[in-house]
């Protein structure tokens, strides 16, 4: 590496916690990349955002949720449905549009979601995830009051999503009622192709926190351990005191905002930099250092999370579209007279 | 050996450009190299190896246009023996490299409702004429020719309202008795054929016509006849005078194809098909069977069918194609005696032939008075398709026909 | 039966549902302290205190979306948007979010939520706070859009609403917060989806909805004494609409007139003259006439205001302008 970079030490963690924490990030990693060859191979339609890059934060944040809490994330989604406890292959049906998706391939890639898991979606609206994980963080004070276990909510955006009007609402909404809920930024130093300092008037983005009285902390996106510490802190003191946080966590995207952008608006150099940040064999190498793993097991982990995708492509491969009989399957959760459900040309009279 | 395929770098893009390749061939790449620059719609982007080994071969060379999933190169094994046509991609995932097919589910295309067939009238377009859908309906299911309504609606159009008189009262409305029924009076209801017949007599009635009457020496047409019966039809088969009459005014059509005719609204319509109705009396009301191409047919043919659709008229067996479609109709009241009578037009038909009863006369000859059996033909004809010259031309040349009846037979 | 104001019967309703469900909550600019700006939560933040019912800050995208989220959550949160006006505030969250989830994630997810919004112009507001923007959101697949006319229905379409497991947006209306009505004692259950006719009559069809309901009775009364019968069809249900109740009228009269609120061009009397042209074509003695408020930002001056709402007196011209175009005669 060329820089020095200070990382929270190993010590005091299991073993086994950070050899899971290597093998999620590394089916992350495999999950992404090949992502993108199925978009590149019009598997998968419409947009596709990657995680590439952020796994580190991706499994931080997902090692403080506890089960019992509820996340809403943004569109760049599917590192975390993966570490919340989706299985690889539903995920891969759902972006290439089948009815074993996790979403029945009615949401794709930008619409996850998984009741069970409390893996509230999956947003395109940059944005629109706040107001309704701030509702729901309100709904949880209907059920109980603050303590060690009660749930909270995690709610991820981006840089960018910072400056939108939900943003500020919600927080201060949140502040106003003190409702138990962390959002978390995810600061990849871009929106879209627009730097943060280009759009931020404050871009030290968790201070933006103080005019709703939510205390914010910046933390090393790169650094698993520091971001899940981070989390798991503010996700207590929105259990117990009913006090809601601000985290950013900074870490940079390997690729362009999407599988379709060629990040033109990066430099070579700073391409190149990037690289060398890799968290995941960055996270390899100290784990190899301190003995935590071995060559030949990190070789195996790597090949399993490879196998395991093979398999999530096969599975999303060989399963149906959902029939067009069942277009409006999901109109209404009541029923009630006069639905329409006429396809294209179709009259309503029956 | 895997195929190194056009990638879909946007949503929109359907083939790329293959701008500079970065590998050669007998390069050494790894996964994440860069190979090439592939110009989309949208902008040049650099395209990954999925695959380590040799760039044994390029296929498609610079400012090469692909389509997306089509193969541009080949990553081999180290050895770097060019592969011969290319092999499918090992990849397990590899499926075809064209988009996925969007499954085609039609979904079952919902009839369009077609209205049910008008009983009697051809359907005649009112190319010109203004009315609202539900006059038109009304006119389609009485079978009421538009052309003879006057509308009061804006620009003329033609509104229910002005269909009072075509129709029956509309449900609803309070039936308004014209005649108060007396102690000891029985009121009859109007059946289906009684009905429609005086919706279209009523219709008939705005027609303006004019009549003609020509008599006829029967003597040969009934010397034929008797002749017919004698020699060549069954006593359970009889030819009658009605039959001879259909042939005759069949041939007379065929050669006066100007009173085969229709009123069509804003023109007239000259059939191609001679199709005679013969009026039959039954106990509920008057139906019209009509025997079609008479002109085409032997007297032994019309006879037969004339047989067969009448007797299914009176069992109420008829079709309605067998009373639809008619040219011209002939009214028979010979048989009741009747010496002379004006039929009414069944409209949109251009003319009708009333027959009376051929009676012996006293007719004056060459001088001298004998005695004849003499029956009268009355014509009435719509003035709107016919003049009073062409009819009288026509009735001429049947009377000439059915004194010279073996030209039936010819 | 008791007679009620629109009003009271949405207030008791309200209260009705918060006493018999405790997941019901409201939320709204100032519903609580305040008791309402039009006075339907009157007494409700007394009696069930600041958790049932939030005051909440003007933020309308983030306390819409907020709801959405306490919906999904299983809560039945029925949010008081102070004028359909300042929807379009919130639009994002009612379009994308509400009425979407729950097809979006495949079902695994459901919006029980309640918007309650009145439109209407006439008391001079200007522009901005007159509008009748209704048919926006009865045009998006997932929503569903009710339109009381009358206390009655009212009491029975809010208490389908909030006990309906989608999102529903209650159209409610500010002249018809004053207007009075029967409304029956024992719990009453609308039905979402249904028209109704309140009014028989043989000559003319009037199909119209919220306040323009009550326009279309008294022009009815009115006609009647001149000999000419009315049948009015209140929609009752934007989204779905009962298409079938309306055609069936018109096949009874053969004449059609919408009257509406909103503006003309693409409104809700479009949809309805689509519909009777499918439906009832060969039973049309006349076009359909829409009677809707001319395009304008409605201005301040009360002559223009007048001038450009639809009223009880164009109501009647038309009616009688389709009559005399059908050469009818009483």
């Amino acid at each position: 590496m060329s820089e020095e970079v200070q990382v929270t030490a190993l010590a005091g963690e299991s073993e086994e916690t950070l050899r899971g924490y290597y093998a999620q990030m590394v089916l992350v990693r495999a999950f992404e990349q090949r992502a993108a060859e199925m978009y590149q191979r019009a598997k998968i339609g419409g947009y596709c955002h990657l995680n590439l890059g952020e796994e580190a934060t991706v499994v931080g944040l997902m090692g403080a949720l506890e089960a019992r809490d509820y996340l809403f994330t943004t569109y760049r989604e599917h590192g975390y449905a993966l570490c919340r406890g989706m299985a690889p292959g539903p995920v891969m049906a759902e972006l290439f549009g089948r009815s074993t998706g996790v979403s029945g391939g009615r949401g794709g890639s930008m619409h996850l979601f998984d009741s069970k898991l409390r893996f509230l979606g999956g947003y395109g609206i940059v944005g629109g995830q706040i107001p309704p994980a701030t509702g729901a963080a309100l709904a949880l004070t209907y059920r109980g009051g603050p303590g060690p276990d009660a749930e909270a909510v995690m709610c991820l955006l981006g840089d960018g999503t910072t400056n939108i009007g939900s943003f500020h609402e919600s927080l201060n909404l949140a502040g106003l009622w003190r409702l138990p809920i962390v959002y978390v930024i995810v600061n990849n130093g871009l929106g879209m192709g627009t730097p943060v300092e280009k759009a931020a008037a404050e871009p030290d983005l968790y201070k933006r926190g103080c005019s709703y009285r939510i205390p914010g902390e910046r933390v090393d996106g790169d650094d698993v351990i520091a971001v899940r510490d981070a989390a798991r802190a503010m996700l207590d003191r929105a259990r117990t005191e009913r006090q809601p946080g601000l985290l950013e966590a900074v870490s940079y995207r390997l690729r362009g905002h999407s599988v379709v952008d060629p990040a033109r608006y990066r430099s070579k150099e700073e391409t190149e930099r990037l690289r060398d940040l890799d968290p995941v064999p960055a996270f390899r190498a100290r784990l190899l250092d301190a003995g935590i793993l071995d060559a030949e097991s990190a070789q195996r982990v790597d090949e399993q999370a490879e196998k395991d995708v093979d398999d999530a492509v096969r599975f999303a491969d060989q399963s149906p579209e959902p029939p067009v009989e069942e277009l409006f399957d999901h109109a209404y959760a009541t029923p009630v007279a006069n639905m329409p459900q006429q396809l294209p040309g179709e009259t309503w009279q029956s | 050996m895997p195929d190194v395929f056009m990638p879909r770098l946007s949503d929109t893009m359907t083939e790329g450009v293959i701008s500079t390749w970065v590998k050669h061939e007998g390069d050494t790449v790894s996964r994440g190299d860069v190979l090439a620059e592939i110009e989309t719609d949208k902008a040049v982007m650099e395209l990954e190896s999925y695959e380590s080994g040799v760039l044994t071969r390029i296929i498609a060379p610079e400012g090469a246009t692909v389509p997306i999933g089509q193969s541009i190169a080949v990553i081999g094994e180290e050895s770097g023996t060019t592969p011969g046509p290319l092999a499918p991609t090992a990849e397990p995932a590899a499926a075809a490299a064209e988009p996925a097919a969007q499954p085609v589910a039609q979904p079952v295309a919902q009839p369009v409702a077609q209205p049910a067939a008008a009983a009697v009238v051809p359907a005649v377009p009112d190319a010109r004429v203004r009315a609202t859908p539900l006059v038109r309906r009304l006119a389609r299911e009485h079978g009421i020719d538009l052309a003879t309504v006057t509308g009061t609606g804006p620009n003329g159009r033609i509104v229910r309202a002005d269909l009072e008189g075509f129709l029956d009262r509309p449900p609803g409305a309070p039936a308004t008795s014209v005649v108060t029924p007396a102690a000891g009076d029985e009121e009859v209801p109007l059946n289906a054929i009684r009905r429609i017949t005086a919706e279209r007599l009523t219709q008939s009635a705005a027609v303006p016509h004019f009549h003609l009457t020509a008599t006829v020496d029967a003597a040969p047409l009934l010397e034929l006849r008797r002749q017919l019966n004698e020699q060549v039809f069954a006593s359970d088969a009889r030819c009658s005078l009605t039959d001879l009459l259909v042939r005759a005014v069949g041939l007379n059509l065929a050669s006066h194809r100007e009173v085969n005719a229709s009123w069509g609204g804003d023109r007239v319509l000259r059939h191609g098909h001679v199709n005679v109705g013969i009026a039959v009396a039954l106990d509920d009301g008057l139906i019209v069977p009509v025997l079609r191409d008479v002109d085409q047919k032997p007297v032994a043919t019309i006879v037969a069918e004339a047989r067969e659709l009448t007797s299914r008229a009176r069992a109420g067996r008829l079709t309605p194609e067998e009373f639809a479609g008619g040219t011209f109709t002939i009214s028979n009241l010979g048989t009741f005696g009747i010496e002379h009578f004006t039929a009414v037009i069944n409209p949109p038909e251009a003319a009708i032939l009333a027959v009376g009863a051929a009676r012996d006369e006293a007719v004056v000859l060459d001088g001298t008075v004998v005695v004849r059996p003499i029956m009268r033909l009355t014509m009435t004809s719509d003035h709107r398709v016919l003049d009073g010259a062409v009819s009288a031309t026509f009735l001429q040349d049947l009377v000439g026909v059915l004194q010279q009846p073996l030209r039936l037979l010819a | 039966m008791a007679e009620l104001s629109y009003r009271q019967a949405l207030h008791d309703t309200l209260r009705d549902e918060l006493l018999r469900d405790e997941s019901v909550i409201l939320l709204g600019e100032e519903i609580g302290v305040f008791e309402g700006s039009y006075k339907i939560t009157a007494g409700l933040l007394t009696e069930f205190g600041p958790e049932r019912v939030r005051d909440t800050p003007i933020a309308e995208e983030g306390f819409v979306g907020l709801a959405t989220g306490a919906a999904m959550l299983g809560m039945r949160p029925v949010v008081e948007i102070m004028t359909i006006n300042f929807s379009l505030l919130a639009i994002d969250q009612i379009v994308n979010h509400a009425a979407k989830m729950h097809a979006m994630f495949g079902g695994q997810v459901s919006v029980p939520m309640v918007i309650r919004t009145p439109g209407g112009g006439g008391q001079q507001l200007a522009a901005t706070h007159s509008q009748n923007l209704e048919v926006w959101y009865a045009h998006v697949p997932g929503m569903k859009v009710v339109a009381p006319a009358t206390p009655a229905d009212a009491r029975a379409l809010l208490t389908a609403a909030i006990r309906d497991d989608d999102p529903v947006l209650v159209l409610e209306n500010l002249a018809l917060y004053n207007t009075k009505g029967e409304v029956p004692d024992r719990e009453a259950v609308g039905e979402i989806g249904r028209a109704a006719v309140v009014r028989s009559g043989t000559d003319i069809t009037v199909v119209a909805y919220s306040r323009a309901t009550t326009v279309a009775l008294g022009v009815a009364e009115q006609l009647a004494a001149q000999g000419i019968s009315v049948e009015v069809v209140d929609l009752r249900s934007l989204r779905p609409l009962d298409r079938e109740t309306v055609c069936a009228s018109v096949r009874r009269t053969s004449r059609a007139v919408v009257l509406e609120d909103d503006w003309f061009s693409y409104g809700v009397g479009a949809e309805i003259a689509a519909t009777i042209q499918e439906g009832a074509f060969d039973y049309l003695d006349a076009p359909v006439r829409r009677v809707a408020a001319a395009e304008v930002p409605l201005p301040y001056a009360k002559s223009l205001e007048s001038a450009a709402l639809p009223d009880a007196g164009d109501l009647a011209r038309v009616v009688h302008e389709v009559l005399d175009a059908t050469s009818f005669t009483r």
